[in-house]
């Protein structure tokens, strides 16, 4: 099964005309537990955002294949705490894509709501106002709202922040539950040897795909080396990227499906770098 | 009982104008409240104000066109509202610049062309009652007017509420699963404008937003939801829609400034008083639980 469930054509993706992803090509396959690595400002959550559609690209283009739904967890939530509101009313938020803005909410619903509660162990919290939860609380409650989103497609952006080890246990154990369901997992992380024992696959990212394959394979030292060298700051004055030589757009790294050992080194853009 | 009767019951059983201003401004309640609950909780408690502000070359126009006529003021003011809502709301929601900002800067240009528009017709005491409102005088056209303007205002409310509060509580979430963000931040924008205009015949253009905001600031000491609050908003509205009529009547003052008045009245004892209050908070918050 090497069907995609996502796939980027000559993606690029920024701000202010600077690139924070730069000509990215490539497939996610369906079903698949990918681990996005990289430094601080090498592209990462940009790409998340992407993906989810909150960012437009500069260029090219984010293919889901049809009747994919995705659910995504930022990184910085904009979510207002002062907001009068239950973990009940929060976590209920992820029925939108059943219930849409005037469904009814069912028993059943309302069922499902304090399952996905209890499964990030916080059965009982529904009545416990938002402000009062601590910040690993709050954390699990938005895990349970992607739960109860119930997506072909997860992106999750640095889910194990200001989280404790026993709850990075739980939250590992939820996703690798999803990766049984089938469900095609993004998981933007920091600590390798949390991506080395739990993540298959892993996509190395600094600005462009370092490496992008089986986890073992993409982290390597000498990856782990070049991703490093890999300069954050924008260039002020960087030249434009113009298309050139290599045909950015068409069948370029993309129709075939991951999972393999290629390294995704295409090199693009060099005189940007 | 019979002095009770006097002061609570007989101003209203005995005057029509006193029914009138009771009919309107209890409906105006209805519709304000739950709008201005929402608006403290997206923090734009500041930007009705600058709404209210942004609403007078609107109904200057119509005044200076068709002299003191409801329905050309009321018209102009909702499109001077709608345009300022719309181009602030644009501006922030397509630029780097905060809604707090274009807000302040569309509604300065807009109280600007105001006042010019007001001096070319030269002082007015007529105007008076632009600024300051006639709740004592609401004829059938503008009952009628705030009736619809209320029912729109709930049937909205009731269609999008899922939306408005998920815009408010989690915005990127909601763009995330859904396009309802920017078209529910507009609307909203627009029934703010919509109920500051009912509002300004009978409070003014400057008081009717107190009507949105004092209940709402006041209901938010008391409970931790939305819904409750919507209702106790309401509730707070109704209260001192009745008390500001009657103190007005019996001491013979102005009744826009007693009817928010007495919402302030309300807000007071609820920052102190209030579950969530300063006493409750400070005071009696010594005893606690093992867990």
């Amino acid at each position: 099964m090497t069907t995609a469930s996502l796939t980027f054509r000559d993606l690029t993706l920024g701000y202010n005309s600077h690139p924070a992803i730069h000509h990215l090509n490539g497939a996610i396959r369906k079903g698949s537990l990918t681990a996005v690595v990289g430094a601080n400002g090498s592209g990462k959550s940009t790409l998340m955002k992407g993906i989810v559609g909150v960012l437009k690209p500069m260029a090219g283009e984010v293919v889901r294949a049809p009747g994919v739904r995705a659910a995504y967890l930022p990184q910085q939530s904009e979510l207002d705490r002062s907001f009068p509101a239950r973990v009940v009313d929060l976590v209920s938020l992820g029925l939108w894509p059943r219930r849409g803005m005037l469904g009814r909410y069912t028993a059943e619903d309302r069922a499902a709501v304090s399952q996905a509660l209890m499964a990030v162990g916080l059965g009982g919290f529904e009545k416990r106002p938002i402000d009062t939860l601590s910040g690993g609380q709050l954390q699990r409650t938005l895990f349970a709202r992607v739960l109860l989103q119930d997506a072909d497609l997860i992106l999750l952006d640095e889910p194990f922040n200001a989280v404790d080890a026993k709850t990075v246990g739980d939250l590992i154990a939820l996703i690798k539950r999803w990766h049984g369901e089938e469900r095609t997992i993004m998981v933007v992380v920091h600590d390798l040897d949390l991506v080395r024992q739990n993540f298959p696959e892993t996509l190395l990212l600094a600005r462009q795909p370092i490496a992008w394959g089986e986890t073992r394979e993409a982290l390597k030292p000498e990856n782990l080396l070049r991703a490093r060298r890999f300069h954050e700051a924008w260039e002020e004055n960087a030249p434009w990227c113009e298309p050139d030589g290599h045909d950015h757009g068409h069948d370029h790294g993309h129709g075939h499906a991951h999972g393999h050992h290629h390294d995704h080194d295409h090199d693009h853009g060099p005189r940007a770098a | 009982m019979d002095t009770l009767y006097g002061i609570f019951v007989a101003p209203f059983a005995d005057f029509a104008f006193m029914q009138r201003a009771l009919f309107g401004s209890l409906m105006l309640s209805l519709g304000a409240c739950p709008i201005g609950v929402f608006l403290m909780l997206r923090r734009m408690s500041l930007s009705g104000d600058a709404m209210a502000h942004a609403i007078l070359p609107g109904a200057a126009a119509g005044f200076l066109l068709y002299g003191l006529e409801i329905l050309p003021m009321t018209i102009g003011g909702l499109i001077a509202g709608v345009v300022v809502a719309l181009g602030a709301g644009a501006v922030s929601r397509f630029t780097i610049q905060r809604e707090d900002a274009s807000m302040a800067a569309f509604y300065l240009i807009s109280l600007a062309i105001g006042v010019l528009m007001v001096s070319i017709r030269g002082s007015s005491v007529d105007l008076m009652h632009v600024l300051f409102g006639t709740v004592l005088a609401l004829n059938n056209e503008a009952l009628i007017l705030i009736g619809g303007i209320v029912a729109v205002t709930l049937v909205s409310l009731g269609i999008f509420w899922r939306a408005l509060v998920a815009e408010c509580l989690d915005p990127l979430f909601l763009r995330s699963v859904s396009r309802m963000g920017s078209p529910v931040h507009f609307i909203f924008l627009g029934l703010v404008v919509l109920n500051l205009v009912g509002g300004f015949q009978a409070l003014g253009t400057l008081l009717s937003v107190g009507l949105m905001m004092l209940p709402a600031a006041a209901a938010r000491f008391w409970t931790v939801r939305v819904e409750p609050m919507c209702a106790l908003a309401v509730l707070i509205g109704f209260a001192s829609c009745i008390a500001g009529l009657l103190l007005s009547y019996h001491a013979s003052l102005p009744s826009g400034p007693a009817i928010i008045l007495s919402a302030g009245v309300v807000y007071f004892a609820s920052i102190l008083f209030g579950t969530r209050g300063i006493l409750r908070a400070r005071i009696i918050h010594h005893r606690h639980r093992t867990a």
